[in-house]
Order: structure tokens, then sequence, then C-alpha cells
């Protein structure tokens, strides 16, 4: 036996070294069982449990062969009565899990909607990088900040071009970073115009790929491929980089390779973003504009509504009188104010714009319907003239005078020179009218759809020449 | 075989002289593969290719195997050097451990057999363990850590030639640290 050692004692050695790594590797390398993709389970564990258990599957194979051969054949007491009892319950069941798909449906939406959060970052740390793994096999590199800046696991590292990776393992004054080009990273991508969806993956020779692309897809090479935001490590919209060749894949997806934004052959300072800060997201008011808004906008001059004025016509279109009367009778709620606010920047009823019109000639309190040349300019409209200062005191003044008729012609001038009836005070001087430089093409008012078509044009006797 | 009674090694196949066995001082020993696992993360960072075609780490292997000429310490050194390696990536560390053990324990035991004192055998020798290091590798990482590895016979071609004339080289620079058993 002495012999033998002695004379193996080499290739004894060499086995042990080799079997106590094997042992240290298989401790550290996790594997995804076969119920589940994720690697939650340790190689170890696997191998033992795969070299313990067929032997305890045999004994309870053997118990339960032994065990259904009495309940399944010969004890069947009871069981039609019982079969009859579950096929109700199923029926009754199979109810109740309509109701609940649709309640489930309902409250992913509404989940959907509530939790929508945007992030931005905030705050970042700036790090040299200082080496790497020194194999191609491993795509990591280290920075010269760890934990004693703030820098902890999974924050992401980019640089001003675009992104480079995820923190990976955190030192006290160390980072390791594992790059996008690894094979073993993943970034949730998206396409910055076709806005298809992928995951970028590095290949073992170092190239990044888009993955998950499905074949049917059109993906152009040049596009920018950007961050999706849904690995929750980098923020959605940063760059990652460009695609550079599309082709057929593997399982009905497209090979897209992606040229990285930054250049992680040459990476020198990096940034990791320490904070990313989530904020609801505001609505814009101007995405939705309504047609009635702008129509009230274009409106050179709508008089002010006073309010119980028993004379005054109903109006067909709500929506464009609403917005006009709400800032100057002070009504800021309900449907008026989506259209209050966006109006109240460009037409005076903050401070600042106000000043900005009065400069201009026109009052602070200029009602909202009035509309200044800029404007008019600005929104590609017809330069109207510009009607006399209105106060806010005018709009409870009753007026007696009619009304004119706005709906049949929105877009032409006002009938008494742009001022509304009621501006006028009991007894003062009509004043002269305002004469339009329109050309003659512009001074044929455009007939809203609401005007039936045997109805008269604008009446041009209604306009002072 | 003949074998003699100085230092316990065979005469070699190609030689009839007596091999010699060589040690290194403890600052050597222990600073050239530091300073070689240095260089094999810092040069990267300036030139990308260097990780994918040289591995100084194994040239460092091959080289305190073959001069010491003792398998156990050739394994040894093989698997302080591929752990070392091991704990820079990110990888489960031993893959580059077990494959360098390896390596270290063959070329201490060719070392024995064979005079790999000139350039052209330390060439192909170099070549051949640049190889098996490769294989071994890429068998473990593919079926043990189940990673996505590809294997190249171009690359791992053109990989051990580079490792192959830059091991000479290196070498050469490296026997002046040798000392006389």
């Amino acid at each position: 036996m002495e012999s033998v050692l002695g004379r193996y004692r080499n290739l004894i050695i060499l086995v042990g070294v080799l079997f106590l790594q094997i042992l240290g590797l298989a401790m550290q390398v996790k594997r995804g069982t076969s119920s589940s993709e994720e690697k939650d389970t340790r190689l170890i564990r696997i191998w033992a449990v795969g070299a313990i258990s067929p032997f305890e599957r045999g004994l309870v194979w053997l118990r339960n062969g032994t065990g259904n051969i009495w309940h399944n054949y010969f004890y069947l007491r009871g069981v039609r009565a019982e079969n009859r009892q579950l096929k109700e319950q199923i029926e009754q069941m199979r109810l109740e899990q309509v109701r609940l798909t649709e309640d489930a449906t309902q409250a992913h939406r509404l989940q959907i909607l509530l939790a929508f959060k945007e992030q931005y970052i905030s705050k970042t740390v700036a790090a040299q990088v200082i080496g790497s793994s020194g194999s191609d096999l491993s795509r990591v590199i280290y920075i010269d900040k760890g934990e004693n800046s703030g820098i902890k696991r999974d924050m992401a590292v980019i640089t001003a071009e675009g992104v480079v990776g995820k923190v990976l393992l955190v030192y006290p004054n160390e980072a390791q970073v594992l790059l996008i080009s690894d094979q073993s990273s993943g970034v949730g991508a998206i396409l910055e115009k076709s806005r298809l969806q992928g995951v970028i993956r590095g290949t073992p020779n170092g190239e990044v790929v888009l993955e998950k692309v499905m074949s049917d897809e059109q993906v152009p090479s040049g596009e920018t491929v950007l961050t999706s935001g849904g690995d929750r490590i980098f923020p959605k919209g940063m760059p990652i980089g460009t695609v550079t060749k599309v082709g057929p894949g593997k399982d009905l997806f497209l090979n897209i390779k992606i040229k990285p934004a930054a250049d992680l052959s040459r990476l020198e300072e990096v940034l990791v973003l320490l904070e990313k800060q989530e904020r609801q997201p505001v609505a814009e008011d101007n995405v939705r504009v309504r047609a009635a808004d702008i129509l009230a906008q274009r409106l050179p001059s709508v008089p002010d509504k006073p309010a119980g004025d028993p004379n005054a016509p109903p109006s067909a279109i709500p929506g464009a009188t609403k917005p006009i009367s709400a800032p100057a009778t002070g009504i800021t709620g309900g449907t008026t104010g989506v259209s209050a606010q966006r109006t109240s920047p460009t037409t005076g009823t903050t401070t600042a714009p106000a000043q900005k019109t009065s400069v201009s000639g026109v009052p602070a309190t200029k009602p909202a319907n009035a509309v200044s040349p800029q404007q008019g300019i600005n929104r590609g409209t017809t330069p109207v003239p510009l009607r006399p200062p209105v106060t806010s005191t005018t709009t409870t003044t009753p007026v007696t005078t009619p009304k004119p008729k706005i709906l049949e012609d929105p877009l032409a001038p006002k009938p008494e020179g742009g001022q509304p009836e009621g501006t006028k005070p009991e007894g003062a001087k009509p004043e002269p009218p305002i004469i339009e430089q329109r050309p003659a093409a512009e001074q044929k008012p455009a007939t809203p759809a609401t005007v039936p078509p045997n109805s008269q044009p604008p009446n041009e006797d209604n306009r002072p020449q | 075989m003949r074998t003699t009674a100085l230092n316990n090694v065979p005469i070699t196949y190609t030689s009839n002289e007596q091999v010699e066995v060589y040690r290194f001082s403890i600052p050597v020993t222990i600073g050239v593969p530091l300073l070689a696992l240095f260089l094999q993360a810092f040069v990267p960072l300036r030139f990308s290719r260097f990780a994918v075609y040289v591995d100084l780490p194994l040239l460092v292997t091959i080289f305190f195997a073959m001069a010491r000429r003792s398998p156990i310490a050739g394994l040894f050194t093989g698997a302080f050097i591929g752990l070392a390696q091991d704990m820079l990536g990110h990888n489960p560390i031993g893959i580059y451990g077990i494959s360098k053990t390896i390596v270290g324990y063959g070329a201490s035991s060719l070392g024995v057999k064979l005079d790999v004192e000139n350039a052209g055998a330390r060439f192909l020798v170099t070549l051949g363990f640049y190889l098996i290091h490769s294989a071994v590798y890429f068998t473990v990482a593919r079926g043990m850590v189940n990673m996505a590895q590809t294997w190249s016979w171009l690359h791992g071609l053109l990989a051990g030639l580079a490792n192959a004339v830059i091991g000479v080289f290196l070498y050469f620079i490296l026997d002046r640290f040798k000392q006389r058993t």
C-alpha cells in the first residue's frame, strides 16, 4: 500500500488538489433546477441531491404503488357522491374565476396608472478605472471608489457617452464593475425609433448584442438603442449604443449587433449613479389641446359673458367660451380649469404675462380672450386688431346691447371694433371702429362647422366700415 | 530509464546530462506571479486585445513549473496563480485554478522528462500547454459552470502562438532569477 502511495504520490496530490477545487467551485456555482429558471441552487446541492434522490424516489414509488392499488381499485366507497359534489364546486369556482379575472385585470390597469413613475439621475460619483480582470472571459473593471464613497451593489455605471455596466462587488475603496459586454450581463433596452424592446447581452467574444427582438420586426442599422428602465438599474432613456448589424438569430429572434456608445475598451473615468429620484410624471398641458380651446384662443374678440345675462345667445360651442371667460370671472376650477391654465400664461391672467402684455399697450387687466399680434404670429393665425382695454369690472356690468354672433364667424373681427359691449360705460360715446388690414382673401371669414349650409355668411353689414 | 541520485531527478530523454533543478528566492516566487497578474489586469485597459491573446499568469506558471521540475510544486504554483487570477474576475473561483493546476503539473512533469531549456522546446511546450489550458478552461466553464463558451481553433492557435513567442522572451528574462540547488 505504501509503495502504491509513494509511487503515485504526485498523481494523488494532483487529484486531491483538483478535487478540492472542483468542490470549491461546486459550492459557488448556482444552477437552476428543472422546475425553475432562476439560478438559486448551488451545484454541490444539486450533485448531492442527484446522488441521494434516486434511492428516495425508489422508496416513495414503492410505498405509493402499494397504497394506490388499495385506494384506486378496492376502497371506492362514496366516490360517486364526492364526484357530484366536486362538479358542483367546479361550476361555482368557474363563475368565481371569471369575476376574479376581471378584478385582476382592473387592478393591474390601476396599478400601472398609479405606480407609474419616472426616474431621474439625482446623484453620481466620478471614479477612475484602475484595473480589469485581465481575462476576456470575465469582462469586469475595477474603479477607485467603493463603499466609503456610497457605492453599492447593482448601481449603474455610465460615461458621458453611454452605459458602461453595473457594480458587481463593492469593497471599501474599490468596486468591481461588470461591463455590458460580459456574457453574464443584461440590460433592458429599447430601440429609439421603433420602440422595440429587448435585452442587451454580451457574447463570449466581447460583442454586444440585442436579444429578444422578434425576427419579423424591422430594425435598421444605425438605430440608437436606449435603456428601457425595465431592469430597475439603469434609468430609462440612456444611450447604450447603435445597431451595426442585423441578422437572423435563434428561435425566431433577430441577432442584432450593437456598437456600444461608450468605448468599453478605453475606459478611464466613469460615473456611478448613486441615487435615482422617482417622480410622478407631470401632465403636460400642451400635449392634448382641444379643438375648442384652439378656437377660443384664436377668437379675436369674444365679449365677456355677463353672469345671468338673459339675453345672451345660447352657446353652441361651450368649450370655446368657457376658457375665455374663466380667467376674467375668476373661475378656475371644474372643467374650465385646464383651459384656464393653458391660456393664462399667454393671455395675462398671471402677473408676469400681464406685465408683458402691458408693454404692448394692453393693460394687465385685459381679458383672456384678447389676442396680441405676437400671439397671432406665433400661432400662425391671421393677425387681428386688438380690442381696447377691458377692465375686470366691466365683466359684471349688465349688457343690454345684443351680443355679436360669434358662433357664426369666430374668426371674424369684432363688429364694434373689437370692444365688447360690456366694456362700455353707460352713456359713453361709441368708439371709432378699427379698420382691419387684412388681405381680401383673409377677410372672407371662415364658416364654422356648426353653421348650417343655408345660413347667411357673416353679416358684412354688421361690420363697421 | 536511467536515473541519477543527484536531486532524485532522472536523466532527460533528450540529453545525456543531468537535468538541473532550480529554485527561486521568496521575493521572486511571490513577486513575479503578482507582477504578471497586475500586468494582466492593467495592460488591457490600454490595449484591450491583450487579454484576448495573452495570458501572462499562464506563462509564469509554465516557467516556474518547468524550472522547479517538481510536479507537486508545479501543481501548487498553478493552483495559487490560477485561483488568484480567478479572484480578479467575476466568474466562480476555481476555473483558472483547475486549468493552471493541470498545466503546472503537466509542465513540471514534462520538465522532468525533457530538456526544455532551449527556445524551440519552450516555444512548443508553451503552445501546447496554452491549448491544454484553453481546453480545460472550456470544459470546466461550459460543463460545470454552464457558461456560454465557443471553441475556436483559429483563436486558440493564434493566441497560443502569441503566448509562445512572448513566453520564449519572458523565460529568458526570468532565467536570470534562477538559483541552482
